[in-house]
């Protein structure tokens, strides 16, 4: 029997197990295969909801969906955290239930927060890339008359790579809309010489940002934050003081991937195109933990997902595999609270944004409420 | 000139496009000492230009810029300053 076994119950990690539940039914039926997924906890979180939290339009709640009732149910879906993992031995220890054995392993572990990698942002600043983060900023949002909001991108690369430019501009259009924008004034920062790292990106958004009166601040990498005087200070040299600050955290992968030797700063470095992990056998990642030259963004997960379905159903078989990920990310961007704009793009193809409209903006409120149907691999 | 810089840390970002070996450097400046000489590896072209001008932005010194032309490939050495 072949044992395959998936780390992370987030986007990539559900919609591979439920592609695997549907190309290797046959198969697990017989029980000649087995699918195993972890999670360390019941929940999904699907965490582009939370960038409408601060602005009061979506709750935490509806981020969260138990994983039960999102896998096949022929998927043997666990509850439990890999505390080490062994790929001499290709075996996993688990923190509650001893240790699982496995010829194939995903690593879908996503990207982990690392505020306190600048000193003083923990106390100093505010996100909305996790629960807690953006019930905090909604509550700051909601008090904020007037003075000087920060939003500075930090951790490059980042969870959901558009949200830093959606966020200043939802901001500056629900304060318009409160009648506080003139008394608002909105300051970007971005580590290299333009406002996005993708270039198409940066033109699209920069005449945005003019016609806004939104300023940026570029060739800025914060080194550390003074909380009481509320001032950021560079690597540059220069100083930024704030009343509101936003942060993009610098984020970090898996210490589990960074001990088991394999890959830097916990992220695994794998073949960009067939995702097969460079340091060991039979072990993939996907998703935000798989160190490739494109997005860290839910759709990146969803289509590196099929492509390792296809190329386990392949070895599974005794098939040489020759499914590969190409680099397709797609994102919808918001430009204000009531329109968006849609990119998409892949290895060798840069995005080309189009101008915003409303009806992108409702596809992307419309694709964010039926998001669970991707997870359970049906969209 | 290179031939005779030895760096500290070599940061191999090929294969990586723009902003990603930019963005390498900064992540591995930002964790060293005044004095460590890097050698940042790219073969993204833009970066060939946009990396010296962070580093004369952010103060450190740009040693030099070497083009291998056959493996299509730069080095850029850079030693960090306080």
């Amino acid at each position: 029997m072949t044992r395959i076994v998936i780390v992370g119950g987030g986007t990539g990690g559900t919609v591979l197990a439920n592609r695997l539940a549907d190309t290797l039914a046959p198969d697990l039926k017989r029980g000649d295969v087995e699918v195993t997924l972890v999670n360390d906890g019941p929940d999904q979180v699907y965490k582009p909801t939370f960038l409408y939290v601060p602005f009061g339009e979506a709750t935490v709640e509806e981020a969260r969906h138990p994983i039960v009732d999102l896998v096949d149910r022929t998927v043997d879906f666990r509850v439990d955290r890999v505390t080490e993992i062994d790929t001499d031995e290709k075996r996993l220890s688990l923190q509650r239930d001893g240790a699982l054995e496995y010829d194939y392993l995903v690593l879908a572990t996503g990207a982990n927060l690392a505020p306190e990698e600048v000193p003083g942002l923990v106390e100093g600043g505010h996100h909305f890339y996790g629960a807690a983060g953006a019930e905090r900023l909604r509550d700051a949002l909601a008090e904020f008359e007037a003075g000087h909001l920060v939003l500075s991108v930090i951790g490059v690369p980042h969870m959901c790579p558009a949200a830093p430019v959606e966020f200043v501009l939802m901001a500056d259009q629900w304060l318009r809309e409160r009648g506080r924008r003139e008394d608002v004034e909105i300051t970007y920062t971005y580590p290299i010489q333009r406002i996005h790292g993708l270039a198409p990106v940066a033109e699209w958004a920069q005449p945005l940002f003019d016609e806004r009166g939104i300023e940026a601040e570029t060739f800025f990498n914060p080194e550390s934050v003074d909380p009481d005087e509320r001032v950021i200070e560079t690597m540059e040299g220069t100083e930024l003081a704030y009343d509101l600050l936003v942060a993009i955290p610098p984020h970090s992968g898996s210490p589990l991937v960074e001990a088991a030797g394999l890959g830097d700063g916990g992220w695994v470095a794998v073949d960009n195109r067939t995702l097969e992990a460079a340091h060991a056998d039979g072990v993939y990642a996907i998703g935000d933990v798989a160190d490739v030259p494109t997005s860290k963004a839910g759709s990146v997960a969803h289509y590196q997902a099929g492509a390792v379905a296809d190329r386990l159903a392949s070895q599974v078989r005794g098939q040489v595999p020759t499914a590969e990920y190409d680099g397709k990310t797609m994102c919808f961007v918001e430009s204000g609270t009531d329109e968006a704009a849609f990119i998409e793009f892949s290895y060798e193809r840069q995005p080309e944004p189009r101008d915003p409209n409303q009806y992108v903006h409702w596809g992307k409120l419309a694709y964010n409420e039926a998001y669970w149907l991707t997870a359970r691999g049906l969209l | 000139m290179s031939e005779s810089i030895s760096p500290d840390v070599t940061v191999d970002s090929r294969g990586a496009a723009c902003p990603g070996p930019l963005m390498d450097l900064i992540g591995k400046i930002k964790k060293a000492d005044a004095g460590t000489v890097f050698e940042l590896q790219t073969n993204d072209s833009s970066s060939s230009h946009d990396v010296p001008e962070w580093v004369e932005k952010a103060g450190h010194e740009l040693l030099d810029v070497v083009e291998h032309g056959d493996e299509e490939y730069w080095s850029i050495f850079v030693e960090t300053r306080e």
